[in-house]
């Protein structure tokens, strides 16, 4: 599925140095979450996958069951089947929730060489799968992420996910700015798309989201790199101890 | 206007040679009083300070440019019913246009108008054009008046049964086209008029409308698609009291476009909402400006100006809103945005307010910005093409215009035909 190889990044405009060498393999169907302290490139890693500007590939590689993800367009990426859950879903003002989401179904099937969904298959498919995670008609209807709480925006990050069936799902700190019951409302949506083919790369702070979304491995990120990678027992080590143990066991 | 001073200007010898046209005694003296005001002020050139941003060489010499006629297959016109008038190289064509009866107005042609004696057009028709010439001159106004012999002169006397669209059809690729509509929404009526098409490769046109008391009239415009044409238009409103007056203009391309909307408020608790989308790509010039005179109490003036520019499209607006003495509780607003989608392009903006009353509210503002980079990036990551992406946030960057119409059904269709303009802009 995904793999990424001594993948090495800097800012574009200062050369200041991010990823170091990340190397990372996600089989089908697997969950790998991702921890680490602040500043350690969880997100500029998720930024850099699905294409976002201001960053430089050094060295490395990254690819999606083969395809060079790092000479795709963003766009080419969407359609290749990666999706990034954004921690800070962006605003979009005058743009309506759910043109957005035909626009975007529409636009992977074209550049998937598919035909359009019908605008009463689409309706059909929007209304169950927004019911699941509920969000109503209202937050449809609205301009994308405008005025959304912090739990509605993460919920329509989900929907989006559901609406375009990517098979590697990223999805950075989903779990920051939600309570509790938010937080479970989102996991199940997210589990709900777990078929055994689909992939996720889960990146957060805290081992609480994995209580919910129950990752295969579990990767420790620092200073640019992976130092670390172990079962679900590893989140729980990070929980009670912190990243000090950790930190000091690799230097 | 202080002093009369007549300007040296290279066009005054063909101006004083001008020939007018024929008509009535009352039209004539309209016609000839208007000459005498056009060559008094002079035609505007890029000294005059109203003209800063704008020059108006291509609408001001004796010969007009040609334009190109790129879109003869889209017939302009709107899905709502309406009655039709054509106008085809800025000549009235009975053939193609409706028959001008309809309940609740009286439709006439200029020309007929402008020969009878005796006709209520007579207190409007460049009595408006001449009231705007104060304190700021529009020459090219006043040249209208003078020349125009083509237009429709419209009526309202109760609720219209339905709009009236005025749709524009080139043939010609170098027509020079002087057009003056007359309107006049009498007490308590009410009247939506819709436009639509370039018109000529060079167009002059004044709209005066005169809403009395309780009127209310609604205008929306579209300016067509073609590139090459030139035009300036001028709208001039007196607004009575408790009426309420709509303007929206949409522009797509146009080497130069000069829109003026000159608005006063005679009767107090009247509204009046201009506003406009404009987008440009290349060769593009469009200028809005804006001058609305509130010498009434509590009315509410409000201005929503929005462009889109790429490619070293420049764009211009210049607002203003004057409150008189006395004009207590105005409500002014005014707001002027422009989206720049590169660095060769440009938004000039001069907004003003000159206020003598002490109890009014009155704000303006003026942005100019790129396109936002992370709605972009977002876009794109769910699988939105770059070029349709921006397509989508330019129709939300001009959405805000768009929504000051009121019919959601004429709002939906310019929606769509910009979408489809936008899609095409290669053509």
């Amino acid at each position: 599925m995904l793999e990424i190889n001594n993948l090495h990044v800097k800012l574009e405009e200062e050369d200041k140095q991010i990823l170091k060498g990340v190397n990372l393999k996600l089989e089908p169907g697997t969950v790998h979450a991702i921890m680490g302290p602040n500043g350690s490139g969880k997100s500029t890693l998720s930024y850099v996958l699905s294409g976002k500007g201001g960053y430089q590939v050094t060295d490395g590689s990254a690819t999606l069951d083969g395809n060079d993800l790092l000479d795709l367009e963003p766009e080419e990426r969407a359609a290749a089947g990666l999706f990034l859950a954004f921690q800070y879903p962006t605003e979009i003002p005058g743009v309506g929730n759910m043109t957005f989401l035909r626009t975007a179904v529409n636009s992977q099937r074209k550049l998937r060489g598919q035909d359009e969904m019908s605008a009463g298959d689409f309706l059909k498919l929007v209304r169950s799968t927004a019911k699941d995670l509920k969000i109503d008609a209202d937050m449809l209807k609205r301009p994308v992420n405008v005025g959304f709480s912090g739990g509605e925006k993460k919920r329509n990050e989900i929907l989006q996910m559901a609406m375009l069936e990517p098979k590697m799902c990223i999805l950075d700190e989903t779990d920051s700015g939600l309570d509790v019951d938010a937080m479970k409302l989102v996991a199940k949506g997210v589990n709900a798309l777990r078929d055994g083919k689909r992939s996720f790369l889960v990146i957060t702070h805290y081992q609480r989201l994995l209580d919910h979304i129950k990752p295969d491995v579990v990767h420790i990120m620092a200073a640019g790199r992976i130092i670390k990678t172990g079962g679900p027992d590893l989140a729980l080590e990070v929980e009670n101890n912190g990243y000090a143990d950790i930190l000091a066991e690799v230097a | 206007m202080g002093t009369p001073q007549t300007k040296s200007d290279p066009n005054t010898a063909r101006l004083s040679g001008l020939s007018l046209p024929k008509g009535a005694g009352w039209a004539s003296a309209a016609r000839k009083s208007a000459l005498e005001r056009v060559i008094t002020m002079g035609l505007p050139g890029r000294r005059d300070e109203y003209w800063k941003y704008t020059d108006p060489k291509g609408l001001n010499g004796p010969v007009a440019a040609e334009a190109a006629i790129i879109d003869s297959t889209d017939a302009p016109g709107f899905s709502a019913d309406s009655l039709k008038i054509v106008f085809v190289d800025g000549v009235f064509n009975a053939e193609a246009s409706d028959d001008l009866t309809l309940a609740g107005i009286e439709i006439d042609r200029l020309e007929d108008v402008t020969a009878s004696d005796i006709h209520w057009a007579r207190d409007v028709y460049g009595v408006l054009e001449q009231a705007g010439q104060d304190p700021v001159a529009r020459p090219l106004a006043a040249l209208n008046t003078a020349v125009a012999s083509d237009g429709v002169v419209i009526r309202a006397t109760g609720k219209a049964a339905k709009p009236v669209s005025i749709l524009y059809m080139r043939k010609s690729e170098t027509a020079d086209v002087v057009l003056h509509h007359v309107i006049k929404v009498e007490n308590g009526a009410e009247l939506t008029v819709l436009e639509d098409g370039s018109a000529a490769a060079r167009l002059n046109m004044v709209i005066e409308v005169d809403v009395a008391d309780g009127g209310a009239f609604h205008h929306i415009r579209t300016q067509g698609r073609e590139h090459e044409r030139q035009a300036v238009t001028h709208i001039f409103g007196r607004l009575g009291q408790e009426s309420l007056f709509k303007s929206f203009t949409l522009t797509i391309n146009g080497a130069l476009t000069r829109n003026e909307a000159v608005l006063e408020f005679t009767g107090d608790n009247a509204t009046a909402h201009v506003a406009g989308a404009a987008v440009g790509d290349g060769k593009f010039h469009h200028d809005d400006t804006v001058f609305i005179t509130h010498d009434a109490e509590n009315c509410e003036s409000r201005q929503v100006y929005k462009k889109v520019l790429r490619n070293g499209a420049r764009g211009v607006f210049q607002g203003k809103i004057l409150v008189k003495a006395g004009a207590q509780k105005t409500d002014g607003y005014q707001i002027s945005k422009a989206l720049l989608l590169d660095d060769d392009s440009q938004f000039l903006a001069k907004p003003e307010l000159e206020i003598y009353a002490d109890d009014v509210i009155c704000s303006h503002g003026s942005t100019t910005g790129a396109i936002d980079e992370d709605a972009l990036f977002y876009l794109r990551s769910r699988g939105v093409e770059l070029a349709k992406a921006q397509d989508l946030l330019v129709l939300a960057f001009l959405a805000d215009a768009i929504d000051e119409i009121d019919d959601d059904g004429i709002c939906e269709e310019l929606l769509t035909r910009l979408q489809a303009w936008l899609e095409r802009r290669q053509d």
